[in-house]
């Protein structure tokens, strides 16, 4: 079994093809990974089973459809994680008035962060990765304070039935992130902001003299990739039934920017790939529950994991060195 | 050196008898980028002690040269010569090291770094220890950099002293590595008057001390003033070298733009019908735009229905006078009026809303998105107008597109290719269409035919003509002399950042226009009704003079030639 990854490894190289795999390389690696556990894996293509790993997955294609937005204009955020754990946080403290409440106090955090973030990058002109690590750093700490860095149990009998939830057999928690993935892919693809989002990333004096509003599309971009990493720290603390500032979130930036990178949308902005990015989220999902059912300890997973990273950028440089 | 070259484009072969003997010579070197020719069989001789000038337009192959010169290119044929011995110069620090020096336009020092460490960097005096010397190495900087009349705490960090004076700190690090070449590219580019004169006094220095100084500038009074011979490069050929105090100012601007100063207007080459009945309001008024090192109070007035050419060598300040009416370029002073409203706040957005449409001189950095499509290339500027509530509408787009792709014939696959899959004409073309399609009132053309085929420039010259005809307001940008006096109804010249005159009527040819490039600056700019090239000569004369202040032209080789052997010597 470890010899799938190399493998996949090989035929990208093979393909001789970048520009295609870039493309559709993500997709095939998805279906290629479906065949071989159907045909070698027991109990994988199991409802159960299918439905554990979109549950999961979900935050992490949530909160990967704002960083796709964010890379876009040539940026990242780092914060991702933070504001999760900050979402976590306030959910305890406003959910005695009641689930909407408390939902809106979070997700004006994500906006919060989002925000300052924007402004910073928009505004002050900081590079996105220094302008965003200080909230990365700063937004954990300042949740720690407000949870007094304490584990809270959920008992808000709303906020436990978003997340154990469903909807003809969907859970809930994997139908918001579908229906976000379709509205990010609207935004992108019919509107103006969407629309002036791809150029801000594809060559930013260009739109700057055409005229675009470059820096409130900048803000737009990071206050939204905020308020979607909010809304995922609510989800992901309604499945744990805790809120946990310490730990939630953790690493979350990282996998954010694989699904992106993996889902073929470059780092140097221009492009919106949102398909691709759910896709990529999906294949590092099912990569690492692959593994996992062949009784190899997660640390091959994450070896398995550079793999595929690696591939995924060798395949974007190649295509631009031409 | 090369005496066939030399004897045959001097004018006085005289004179070549007691020239001292070359320090560096390029001897036929060709360079290809890409089987693009950018340097055809050029040769340069550098005299010992000579200030020497390379003069030419955009793309003449200056930089190309340089960059051979100081090992950073390798030529792919000829040969270069150090003191008579060819040599091959795998890396710019290897022609450092043979006492080639180069000072570049953008300080190329390390800016946190103190002003002694860049200057002993990579060669810093050691102690016992084989540590940094430190204290040596703040006094030998120190008194330095007072041979060059510069006072400053050599502890500082490089980033806290000014342009000017950091410019000094390069040129003591050159000069300090035992250099028998300064190669000197734009460096007065950014210093205010009085650096410009430290400067001068300092290479007037290295003149006494018999250093060769290869000077790079596009300012006529700096060249004039200090340097004995001049290069003139065009299109990577060698078109002239010779001394420079024979040359009048017009001969030089017209060898380096391949016009000959006799040449008069010939029409029917380029596809401009000629003049426009412009309106007597202007649409735009633009009234002391200054900006600091960039625009010296620029006015100019644009009519409904006129082609205005700006015209002026590179370095005048033209992108810049484009980039100031646009809102692109954030001004110290001065006010755009369009309509009778003045633009409070500058910005794009703000000279677009208003009317004023910037075709960018740079279409890969500043025009096209490359990722994008030819569409929405063409609506990007547009888009808001092509949208309810935020939605785009695919469409209006549509019918927006088919209509300039047809009318400016944008050839593509469809609206839907990609961009930076297009020829460079049909690119300029798009970026045309963006800014039609936003139905502006002023048009502001920065080089709208470079770099792209002939049959393009022709049609995108007839659309600049047409759109005048109906009564747009165009500004057009242009090095190429014939279209800009074709095209233009009326032409602005600028030099230094400064409005040097203005050129009207049916009499604006092409040797006006090289009359009022050349021109001195203190005598006024050639009035259009004069032909210029008969006012030139005059002007000339004082500019022969300042050699005598500046360093002295004439100088003996004898005179400084016991210091220089000693100098040559102490080369590692």
């Amino acid at each position: 079994m470890t010899q799938l990854s190399p493998a996949l490894g090989r035929r990208a190289v093979r393909l001789a093809a970048p520009a295609w795999f870039q493309k559709y390389g993500v997709y095939t690696a998805v279906a290629a990974l479906l065949v071989y556990n159907a045909a070698f894996t027991d109990h994988f293509l199991t409802a159960a089973n299918l439905r554990t790993q979109l549950v999961q997955v979900a935050p992490v294609v949530i909160v990967a459809l704002g960083m796709a937005l964010v890379i876009g204009t040539e940026g990242v955020d780092l914060s991702v994680g933070s504001t999760m754990a900050l979402a976590a946080a306030l959910l305890p403290l406003y959910l005695g008035y009641g689930i909407v409440p408390a939902l809106l106090v979070a997700l004006v955090a994500g906006v919060v962060v989002g925000a300052v973030n924007g402004t910073l990058v928009a505004v002050v002109g900081l590079q996105p990765i220094v302008a965003t690590l200080a909230l990365f750093v700063g937004g954990r700490g300042l949740a720690l304070v407000m949870a007094d860095g304490q584990l809270k149990q959920i008992e808000n009998a709303d906020l436990l039935a978003l997340g154990s939830g469903e909807v003809l057999g969907v859970p809930d928690v994997v139908l918001i992130a579908g229906v976000l993935a379709l509205v990010v892919a609207g935004v992108v693809h019919r509107t103006t902001f969407g629309r002036q989002l791809v150029a801000v990333g594809g060559n930013r004096a260009a739109a700057r003299l055409a005229g675009l509003p470059v820096r409130r599309v900048l803000i737009g971009v990071y206050v939204l990739c905020g308020v979607l990493a909010a809304l995922a720290g609510v989800l992901a603390t309604a499945r744990l039934t805790a809120s946990d500032p310490s730990a939630l979130g953790n690493l979350m930036e990282l996998s954010a920017i694989t699904a992106v990178v993996v889902g073929g949308t470059p780092l140097t902005g221009g492009s919106v790939r949102v398909l691709g990015t759910v896709t990529g989220a999906l294949l590092m999902q099912l990569l690492r529950a692959t593994l996992v059912k062949h009784d190899l300890p997660d640390s091959t997973a994450q070896m398995a994991q550079a793999a595929i990273i690696l591939i995924a950028v060798y395949v974007a440089r190649e295509r631009r060195s031409r | 050196m090369a005496p066939s070259e030399a004897a045959l484009a001097t004018p006085h072969p005289g004179a070549d008898g007691a020239a001292p003997p070359a320090v560096l010579e390029a001897v036929g070197v060709g360079k290809r980028f890409a089987g693009v020719v950018a340097l055809d069989d050029v040769s340069l001789t550098l005299r010992r002690g000579e200030i020497h000038a390379l003069v030419g337009e955009n793309g003449a192959g200056k930089s190309t040269l340089i960059k051979v010169l100081t090992g950073v290119h390798r030529p792919d044929s000829g040969e270069l010569r150090l003191g008579g011995e060819p040599v091959s110069f795998a890396r710019p620090h290897e022609a450092q090291q043979a006492g080639v020096s180069t000072i570049y336009q953008e300080v190329n020092l390390v800016p946190m770094m103190s002003v002694a460490r860049n200057i002993f960097l990579g060669r810093e005096p050691r102690n016992r220890l084989r540590l940094i010397d430190f204290p040596r190495m703040h006094r030998e900087a120190a008194d330095l950099l007072a041979g060059f009349g510069v006072t400053a705490d050599v502890r500082r960090p490089l980033n806290t002293l000014g342009v000017g004076t950091q410019q000094m700190v390069a040129l003591a690090r050159a000069v300090s590595v035992q250099a028998r070449v300064v190669v000197m590219d734009e460096p007065t580019s950014a210093l205010e008057p009085r650096e410009v004169e430290t400067l001068f006094r300092v290479i007037e220095d290295l003149h006494s001390r018999d250093i060769a100084i290869l000077y790079v500038s596009h300012r006529m009074d700096e060249l004039y003033r200090i340097c004995e011979r001049v290069t003139v490069l065009r299109d990577g050929r060698l078109v002239h070298t010779g001394d420079l105090a024979g040359l009048d100012r017009t001969q030089l601007v017209s060898m380096m733009l391949g016009r000959e100063v006799s040449e008069v207007r010939r029409h029917g080459v380029t596809q401009f019908s000629g003049a426009h009945d412009a309106a007597r309001e202007p649409v735009l008024t633009a009234r002391g735009l200054s900006r600091r090192h960039l625009l010296d109070e620029v006015s100019l007035q644009l009519r409904p229905g006129e082609v205005l050419g700006l015209g002026g060598l590179l370095g005048s300040g033209r992108t810049e006078t484009a980039k100031a009416l646009a809102g692109a370029l954030p001004l110290d002073s001065g006010t755009v009026t369009v309509g009778g409203r003045e633009l409070r706040r500058p910005s794009p957005a703000a000279a677009i809303r208003a009317g004023i449409s910037l075709l960018s001189e740079d279409r890969k950095a500043e025009g096209i998105v490359p990722g994008l499509s030819v569409r929405e290339n063409i609506v990007l500027a547009a888009m808001p107008r092509l949208s309810r509530a935020g939605v785009v509408s695919r469409k209006q787009q549509d019918r927006i597109v088919r209509i300039f792709m047809e009318r400016l014939r944008i050839k593509a696959a469809g609206p839907e290719q990609k961009v930076e899959e297009l020829s460079g004409g049909n690119q300029q073309k798009v970026l045309l269409a963006r800014w039609l399609c936003l139905e502006p009132k002023v048009l502001l053309l920065d080089e709208p035919t470079r770099g792209i085929d002939v049959g393009a420039k022709a049609e995108v010259q007839a659309l600049i003509d047409e759109l005048a005809q109906e009564g747009l307001a165009v500004l057009l940008i242009s090095s190429d002399v014939e279209e800009l006096v074709e095209g233009a109804d009326r032409m602005v010249v600028l030099r230094g950042g400064a409005v040097a005159g203005e050129l009207s009527g049916d009499l604006v040819t092409e040797a006006d226009l090289l009359g009022a490039l050349a021109a001195h600056p203190s005598e006024p700019p050639a009035p259009a009704s004069e032909p210029a090239v008969s006012e030139t000569p005059a002007s000339e004369q004082p500019a022969c003079e300042p050699p005598a202040s500046g360093p002295p032209a004439s100088e003996p080789p004898a005179d400084a030639s016991p210091s220089a052997p000693h100098a040559d010597k102490e080369q590692p």
